[in-house]
């Protein structure tokens, strides 16, 4: 073959794989054409696939002309995956929130569209005002989920205790979790992530918070702060398992629960699809509080990205995910978190829709909310530091005042920035 | 440039162009150059793209404040001077060079002890060889996840064996002390096959007729080894140490899939430091002034090596 041809067809091939690696994809603004538009999520991620399935088929059938493709990812890798998406330039048209604290840093740094002439009327109004900035709205709740106590029943009858009420405190909890543990057979009482989540919880629980009022320095290391997070800690390996026991690794406890090994279990109603084949006899309540009860309530969200070419297209699906008829009566039945939607007669529909019997803890835990601490930039870092500190404690490497100590240190340096 | 215009005269197609060489030379060097270029491009495309380009925008990076979604803010040299101030910098160095010490004796002489076994006429040993490389092509995830498995604390198999012969086994995992120790372990097991596959070329590329002539001179087996064996294979053993070196810097994966860095940071690498600023605290241009600090220790370690070779290795 000819040298100048190969060369040439080298140069043009190599010229080729530059530019197609660096040009970006030209897409149609005009949207009367049949528009596809891309959906990264991870609030289908487990069991709830087919659910997110059936809304988009649903929304396909109304809007013939769109179609969404959609990407799931597992939560723990979602960040990360969203981030280096957004800094590189190619997110999905649509993608998840992760609640308030993740909203915030993202419609600060102007990845967020606006989302215009949205009929806010069928959201419930607090969490449509969690999405929205300056009276604008820049992502649409989609969910809503709290976190309360599950329990098994058997175990609970077998030890000859009565079931957790709403009037419950620590020390009922505590009580009932010691007579259900039985090392011997592999059976424990309770379970409660040693975590920042928790314990910014358990802090209001006990009448105390986590930041001082002015929100510049930690305030959890007071006598109350200690309580907490002694209740926390102290459950390992008396009613709860131990770290080297597997304590804290992923899906360690749903699994223990869904066998039917654990008594007490504090985790959020997102896995009650977990439960739903378990051969465990279960129900769950309004979590305990010392002082007070307080519960934590996350919710999730979806934003239009700020550089999407589909905008109009997208936030069509963004409304229809958040607040059509289809998705409700989905997420109403089949117990994936709750509906964002303000009709509360619609809402009261979940109540009887199967296990767990009393599905109106999900409502009653709603009431009192622990609200999450403003952590501002070093937010991760924060929370970072104190779980660590936390851990220090339940392995018995520091006491739980020394813990607390460096935390506080710790912290009070980070929020100072 | 006479041997690369001996190659290019020895091919055929060149023919017409030695014709002209006094006139030409300069449109024949082109033309070389060109010929080059073309044979180079797919792999200096990529190289380009996905490893040069990269740098030097990781080298802008470092320069600024980026938390990868807002504009980036010029700060100079300021990131490297934070770091430096950092205590956590120095103790993810630490920890790095704490893994390399003790992950590169461990899977040299496993490596090694490999490569002499399966040097012999053992049977089965083509199979054994396979055996021995699996965990190599195995992604570290799974191998990660195996390893946390056997040394769970609890009721893992290494663990349960200890028991049975008195010992207690330690927290593995689980406690700062042995973090990284389970990590060098599960590391040196995994890279065992690569070692052992080097090593075992070098051993069969050693003349027989050397040790022939070492046993009629009455050496004993293990003066064979020390006099013959180990200064024959020194390239191979220079090589297995500068490549262990260079991935053993940048060690992430297995310290990502088996202790994330825990427990209270005992096990955090240089890397996955780097991947924690980028990812999770949104300190994108700290991260890259890591990543060239990391470039500039492998950098000097490397060529400390290659002018050490000199004093030790053998060649031929």
């Amino acid at each position: 073959m000819n040298r100048k041809l190969v060369a040439a067809f080298a140069i043009a091939g190599a010229v080729a794989l530059v530019m197609s690696g660096c040009a970006s994809t030209s897409g149609t603004n005009a949207e009367t054409g049949p528009v596809t538009i891309t959906y990264t999520n991870f609030i289908s991620d487990g069991a709830n696939v087919g659910n997110l399935a059936t809304i988009v088929k649903a929304f396909e059938k109304a809007n013939p002309k769109i179609t969404v493709k959609v990407k799931t990812l597992p939560y723990a890798s979602y960040g990360t995956a969203l981030q280096t998406d957004l800094a590189a330039g190619t997110a999905a048209d649509v993608f998840d929130i992760d609640g308030a604290t993740n909203y915030e840093s993202l419609q600060a740094n102007q990845q967020l569209a606006q989302l215009k002439g949205v009929d806010g009327s069928v959201y419930s109004p607090a969490l449509l005002k969690t999405y929205a900035t300056g009276g604008k709205q820049f992502g649409l709740p989609t969910s809503f989920s709290d976190v309360v106590l599950f329990y098994n029943k058997d175990l609970f009858d077998a030890a000859g205790v009565s079931y957790p009420t709403s009037s419950w405190t620590w020390t009922d909890e505590q009580a009932a979790a010691l007579k259900i543990t039985n090392k011997a057979k592999g059976i424990w009482g309770d379970h409660q992530p040693v975590t920042y989540n928790e314990y910014y919880k358990t802090l209001v629980q006990n009448g105390a918070s986590f930041l001082s009022a002015d929100g510049k320095t930690a305030a959890f290391n007071t006598p109350a702060g200690l309580a907490a997070a002694q209740w926390l800690v102290g459950k390992s390996g008396t009613t709860m398992p131990t770290i080297a026991q597997g304590q804290g690794t992923a899906n360690f406890d749903t699994n223990l629960f869904a066998k039917g090994k654990l008594g007490m279990l504090h985790t959020g109603i997102w896995v009650f699809g977990n439960f739903a084949k378990a051969p465990a006899n279960w129900d769950i309540a309004v979590e305990p509080g010392m002082t007070t009860p307080a519960s934590a309530v996350f919710s999730n969200a979806v934003g239009v990205y700020a550089n999407s070419k589909h905008i109009a297209a997208a936030q069509k699906w963004a409304v229809y995910l958040s607040s059509s008829n289809e998705e409700v009566n989905v997420r109403l039945d089949t117990g994936w978190e709750l509906p964002t939607i303000a009709d509360t007669a619609k809402l009261a529909t979940y109540l009887t829709k199967g296990a767990p019997a009393n599905r109106q803890a999900v409502f009653d835990a709603a009431k009192q909310i622990a609200p999450a601490p403003l952590l501002g930039a070093n937010s991760s870092a924060i929370q970072d530091a104190m779980t660590a500190q936390l851990i220090e404690a339940q392995a018995g490497r520091e006491t739980v005042q020394q813990a607390l100590d460096n935390a506080e240190k710790k912290i009070n340096a980070l929020l100072a920035g | 440039m006479t041997a690369q215009t001996a190659l290019v005269d020895k091919a055929p197609q060149f023919k017409h162009a030695r014709s002209v060489r006094d006139t030409a030379s300069g449109t024949r060097r082109l033309k070389y150059l060109l010929v080059v270029l073309a044979f180079l491009l797919p792999s200096a495309i990529p190289l380009l793209l996905f490893v040069l380009g990269p740098m030097i925008a990781a080298a802008w990076v470092s320069l600024n404040q980026w938390n990868l979604l807002a504009p980036m803010k010029f700060v100079g040299i300021d990131n490297y001077v934070n770091l430096l101030k950092d205590p956590q910098t120095g103790a993810v160095f630490l920890h790095t060079i704490y893994y390399i010490a003790g992950y590169l004796p461990l899977v040299y002489v496993g490596g090694l002890v490999l490569a002499l076994a399966l040097n012999t006429a053992l049977k089965g040993r083509s199979l054994l060889r396979g055996v021995y490389f699996l965990p190599v092509i195995t992604s570290w995830i799974v191998v990660a996840l195996v390893w946390r498995w056997l040394l769970s604390p609890s009721n893992g198999i290494v663990n349960t064996v200890l028991a049975w012969v008195g010992i207690h086994g330690p927290g593995w995992w689980t406690d700062p002390a042995w973090s990284m120790p389970s990590i060098i372990l599960a590391s040196s097991w995994k890279d065992l096959g690569f070692v052992m596959v080097i090593l075992l070329a070098g051993l069969q590329a050693i003349p027989t007729d050397l040790y022939d002539a070492a046993k009629v001179d009455g050496a004993s087996a293990w003066q064979r080894f020390v006099s013959v064996t180990l200064p024959l294979l020194s390239p191979s053993t220079f090589f297995v140490i500068v490549i262990s070196l260079v991935n053993g810097f940048q060690v992430f994966d297995q310290i990502y899939a088996m202790t994330a860095g825990g427990p209270d940071g005992s096990s955090e690498s240089v890397v996955a430091e780097i991947y924690d600023l980028t990812f999770r605290y949104g300190r994108a241009g700290d991260a890259s002034a890591l990543s060239w600090m990391l470039f500039i220790v492998i950098l000097a370690v490397t060529l400390i090596q290659i002018r050490g070779q000199k004093r030790w290795v053998t060649y031929g």
